[in-house]
């Protein structure tokens, strides 16, 4: 799931200053789970908002130009009124609005990471979509996302108590965490293995998939 | 045995007991500071280290301080390289640089994180972790390639050292992770330092490779500066005793005193240390760090190799 926090009310507000009439499009999907762009949340943000709110609308998946389309036709009217978007999404769905109507899009949440969900309001960075999985030699921990310093031959001389030096030792060592597992699967020899450099070009343009 | 470049690693190769030393640049664009503990570092120890952004911190260039600790005193060193604010181009470029100015050993270093550092806002680089940087080196070294295969004009002379941690917990994964650096083509190591002799030892002794290991030590200038090693660097034992020494030598109200006391206190318990090490393992020299007590390490290798002190 994407994870995304509502950006401070004065952040935002300052955001929409000189704009008089605000549409608010929520997101019926991530952001709803996270509690940051829901009906609730759209609610909340129209109350305050009030006599500026021009309309509001939950999308199901505002990232889904298609769903977009479906969902925010039926009130374009609204929108080509309104002088500005307020998108509680993440940054994907909010380009995606800003693309679909051609509006002014003011952020109202930020996107934080591609997270597990252990209950509402706890949520862990997992994936930093590499695009080249690597977990299956790692005993299934991500070393990108979960090593501070996405090593890939850790542990880092910070390690101390099988914590991690980045926070001050708090959070677990990733690589700690990696060897116990491999150790539990029985396949700790893969440890000492030497991961290779990574091809960064993989992610150094923006990317695409066109597959048909 | 490979032929040696440095005279670091050709004292290694000879069997000698090694000393090293360590000289971090600061954020100056001042050199005298680095010459003048490089001179007094010269006669005591083969070849010095030369610290790059230690903590995190944007301090002078650690290859243009090699490059000129060598050329102003003829003091060899063994230049940091940290994985975290470079890539693969960039080091490429300052291995080659260093090559051609002279520099004829590296050590690689991850790096402390940017977050805990002077510009918090920094992007960690990380772009090859350690393993990696020394896989680099290899190649160039050996087969005259970077790491994408493209061939380098002029050969490349350099040695390439890797860090350990003997206070590391868990300890197994340490050692597997240091013998995985061997495995890369790692010619020396020089651990983090060490209070607790049966720590050096167990690590020495664990480590499955006959590659020289150099046991890092820090004798300290005064008992807060030991007081702060045991609470800012977790895992670090430092036994009660070594500090209450340090604050009865620093309870003399005579300066010149309390200072002879405090160098007594550190010659004594490192000078033990390192014959302890010599004596019951394979440890092939030991890496001194000062952070600007450099006088104390004349004393305390003169005191290992029974040179009469003072
Ligand atoms: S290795 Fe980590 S960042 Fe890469 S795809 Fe797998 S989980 Fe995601
Ligand atoms: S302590 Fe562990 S998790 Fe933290 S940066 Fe070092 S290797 Fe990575």
């Amino acid at each position: 799931m994407i994870i995304t926090k509502s950006k401070p009310k004065e952040v935002f507000l300052r955001s929409l200053e000189g704009f008089e009439r605000v549409f608010i499009v929520g997101c019926g999907t991530c952001a709803t789970l996270c509690q940051t762009g829901g009906e609730e949340e759209v609610d909340a943000v129209a109350n305050l908002l009030g006599k500026r709110t021009c309309g509001k609308i939950v999308v199901e998946t505002p990232c889904d130009i298609r769903v977009l389309r479906r969902d925010l036709s039926p009130h374009l009217d609204v929108v080509d009124a309104a002088d500005v978007i307020l998108a509680l999404c993440c940054g994907s769905g909010a380009q995606a609005i800003g693309e679909f109507t051609g509006k002014i899009v003011i952020p109202g949440l930020d996107t934080l990471f591609v997270g597990e969900t252990e209950r509402i309001g706890r949520f862990y960075e997992r994936c930093r979509a590499c695009g080249d999985c690597i977990i299956h030699e790692t005993g299934g921990i991500c070393p990108i996302v979960r090593c501070a310093k996405g090593l890939l031959n850790g542990p880092c001389g910070g390690m101390a108590n099988g914590k991690c030096e980045a926070g001050g030792h708090v959070r677990d060592c990733a690589w700690v965490m990696i060897y116990k597992r491999l150790e539990e699967q029985g396949i700790v020899e893969r440890f000492k293995e030497i991961r290779k450099v990574r091809d960064r070009s993989k992610k150094a343009e923006p990317q695409e998939l066109r597959m048909r | 045995m490979k032929s040696a470049y440095s005279d670091f690693m050709k004292a290694l190769n000879d069997g000698k007991f090694v000393f090293t030393g360590e000289i971090e640049p600061k954020k100056t664009t001042r050199l005298e500071g680095i010459i003048g503990a490089a001179k007094t570092l010269k006669s005591h120890v083969v070849a010095c280290n030369v610290t790059d952004n230690p903590r995190a911190r944007a301090y002078l260039s650690s290859l243009v301080a090699s490059y000129v600790i060598q050329k102003e005193t003829g003091l060899e060193t063994i230049c940091h390289m940290t994985v975290r604010d470079r890539n693969r181009l960039a080091l490429i470029s300052d291995l080659l640089g260093a090559s051609a100015l002279g520099i004829r050993n590296v050590l690689v270093i991850s790096g402390d994180h940017t977050t805990g550092g002077d510009n918090p806002g920094a992007m960690p680089v990380y772009d090859l972790d350690s393993t990696q940087f020394v896989q680099m080196v290899r190649g160039m070294v050996d087969r005259g390639i970077d790491l994408n295969g493209n061939a380098i004009e002029g050969e490349v002379r350099l040695h390439v050292g890797v860090v350990g941690n003997p206070n590391a917990d868990p300890l197994e994964v340490e050692v597997c992770k240091v013998e995985r650096k061997i495995n890369a083509g790692a010619e020396f190591i020089q651990t983090q330092i060490v209070f607790d002799v049966d720590k050096a030892k167990r690590f020495v002794k664990e480590l499955n490779s006959s590659v020289p290991i150099l046991i890092g030590i820090f004798p300290c200038k005064s008992h807060r500066i030991a007081e702060f090693i045991v609470n800012k660097i977790p895992g670090i034992y430092v036994p009660r005793e070594y500090i209450e020494g340090l604050k009865s030598a620093e309870s003399f109200s005579n300066a010149t005193e309390s200072r002879n006391k405090i160098d007594t206190v550190n010659i004594d318990y490192f000078s033990e240390l390192i014959k302890e090490l010599k004596r019951t393992t394979r440890t092939a020299g030991i890496h001194i760090m000062t952070m600007g007590y450099e006088s104390i390490v004349g004393k305390i290798t003169d005191r290992v190799m029974e040179k009469v002190t003072r």
